[in-house]
């Protein structure tokens, strides 16, 4: 066992810890998501078929249509959202959609979260204090 | 964030409990985003109703009506809220259904009154019900330099590459608040920085139609994500519907919301000035390889000929392409086994019943709907397995949406996939 901690800002407050599922692939909302099970659906997404709910979602942003927030705020609506959302570009769509997920989620790491995190990884996310400690599965 | 005197009175609530839910909403953003502080604005493009798949089922669960719709999905508020008139110009983009297409749609009475309801309601509170996804066709088009709070990928980056007015991709629940406050951040695109050019795209292949430009668009988004091509070695002016399906296709396949042309697009009469003299992070080509993978890709899914359903009009059809369209289709009939829809913003669709073309259509076969869209509204003909498209957004999300199959091709093969009833399209 062996862990790892990283630094960052946070975007929406709050402390959580679960398994983490990673994607070094950007992740589309509306059309790119099932919220109501929250699977990637995207055609040719790495995670296709896989589900984000209760899980510690790691990726590198957001992309596609502005129905971003609206469809992550429907997961959360229907309990499919993810339980702590960490990654690397801030923009318009991951931001709004992180404040309605009411999720923790924290940008602006001193280390790469993809570099550091796996799939499967054990991950404690402290957005209030700004930290999040890995431990490898 | 740093707020003024009125933005904190509207925090306090002096005007309300919904203006102060939405200003909380705007500083909960700000912060999110690292805003220093909001802008006004007088332009909202936003969505407001509820006839979306998840939107009208909880809706019609929910004894809060209206209101309720609003609180959670446009403010983020659980408790109901009682919505004053907006103060911002606000525009509705597309709807979840075309009213008067209920039948064909597959939509249950219960659902056009719920959207009548939602009509009305819109209308009370001051939303604009142009109903479409490209505002700009049917009056919106905001001036360069104007603040706004456009929703819709494909109108965001029209709005600041072609028009050089300015936007974020807004969602739901913050053009929400922009409208009952007539404020939002002040980040991103708001920002002359932040508008200049990252990446060099230097053309090398002849991009003429909208097919050619949607291509180039599918390619772009997928190269630069969210970052900001500049394209360089355009040799034919494009029109209003070429940037819109460009604009379209790159904020499907990447997240693009600005880019410049250079001569052409209003912030980059040259390419120093695209660059504001700085370097390009990269300099990409599109040459035969890259639109050859580009098609490829946005062709991925279509793997059987026969197909069952041509959908025209992502983004909305503008009136010159459904002239072309009527041209393309008159006289001849719509394949037994094929359904033909094509999709424009009612506005448009008034001139085009006066015009003839709506005739013209519904004669050979096919059918002109307004306010909605296949992906978004979650419609199309029973048993539609392959679909054709001259939409590379329309080809990149309904497959993922409704597990069909999609060809992309020029508005002409689409239309020759309608009357044949099969696809023999290819790369030209």
């Amino acid at each position: 066992m062996s862990g790892d901690v990283l630094r960052g800002r946070k975007v929406v407050g709050g402390r959580v810890a679960g398994e983490a599922l990673v994607t070094r692939e950007h992740i589309s909302g509306w059309g790119g998501i099932d919220p109501r099970t929250g699977t990637i659906i995207e055609t040719r997404h790495e995670l296709r078929g896989q589900s984000f709910k209760g899980k510690v979602l790691v990726f590198p942003g957001a992309k596609g249509s502005s129905g971003w927030s609206s469809q992550f705020h429907i997961a959360r609506l229907a309990g499919a959202a993810p339980l702590a959302m960490l990654f690397n570009e801030m923009t318009t769509k991951i931001a709004l959609g992180a404040v309605v997920t009411h999720a923790p989620a924290m940008t602006d790491f001193d280390r790469d979260p993809l570099e550091l995190i796996a799939t499967g990884d054990w991950v404690e996310v402290d957005a209030d204090s700004g930290i999040v400690r890995v431990t490898r599965k | 964030m740093k707020l003024t005197d009125a933005e904190k009175a509207l925090l306090d609530g002096k005007e309300g409990p919904a203006r102060q839910r939405a200003m909380d909403l705007l500083v909960r953003y700000g912060e999110a985003l690292g805003a220093e502080r909001l802008v006004d604005t007088n332009n909202v493009c936003a969505t407001v109703g509820a006839t979306t798949p998840f939107l009208r089922d909880w809706a019609a669960a929910h004894p809060g009506g209206l209101d309720a719709v609003f609180s959670e999905f446009s403010l983020d508020s659980a408790e109901v809220l009682e919505i004053p008139t907006v103060k911002a110009y606000t525009c509705h983009v597309q709807q979840g259904i075309d009213p008067e297409h209920a039948e064909e749609q597959g939509v249950s009475a219960q659902l056009v009154q719920l959207y009548r309801k939602g009509e009305a309601y819109m209308g009370r509170i001051g939303v604009q019900l142009l109903n479409t996804c490209a505002p700009y066709q049917v009056g919106n088009v905001p001036v360069k330099g104007e603040h706004c709070a456009w929703m819709e990928s494909s109108a965001v980056i029209y709005c600041n590459g072609a028009l050089g007015a300015r936007t974020n991709a807004e969602g739901r629940e913050s053009a929400g608040a922009a409208m009952l406050t007539g404020k939002i951040p002040y980040w991103g695109y708001h920002l002359d920085e932040n508008r200049l050019g990252t990446h060099l795209i230097e053309i090398e292949v002849e991009v003429k139609d909208t097919a050619d430009w949607g291509l180039l668009g599918y390619y772009v988004g997928e190269a630069v994500q969210e970052q900001v091509p500049v394209l360089n070695g355009i040799r034919h002016v494009p029109n209003l519907a070429r940037l819109k399906h460009f604009g379209a296709a790159a904020a499907s396949s990447g997240g693009v919301e600005m880019y410049h042309v250079v001569g052409i697009t209003p912030e980059a009469p040259g390419r120093e000035a695209a660059f504001g003299g700085r370097k390009p992070l990269a300099t990409l080509k599109y040459g035969a390889t890259e639109r050859r993978r580009a098609y490829e890709q946005v062709n991925s899914t279509g793997r059987d000929r026969q197909v069952d359903y041509v959908m025209l009009g992502c983004p909305h059809y503008s009136l010159d392409q459904l002239w072309e369209a009527c041209q393309l289709l008159e006289g001849q009939h719509v394949h037994r086994n094929t359904s033909l829809w094509i999709f424009t913003p009612s506005a448009t669709k008034q001139i085009a019943d006066r015009n003839g073309y709506t005739k013209i259509i519904s004669d050979a076969g096919g059918v002109l709907m307004t306010d909605n869209c296949s992906a978004f509204g979650r419609v199309m003909p029973k048993g539609t397995k392959v679909a054709a498209v001259d939409s590379a957004k329309q080809a990149h999300y309904l497959p993922a949406i409704m597990g069909v199959q999609a060809w992309f091709g020029t508005t002409a093969e689409c239309i020759q996939a309608a009357v044949t009833g099969r696809w023999s399209g290819g790369m030209r």
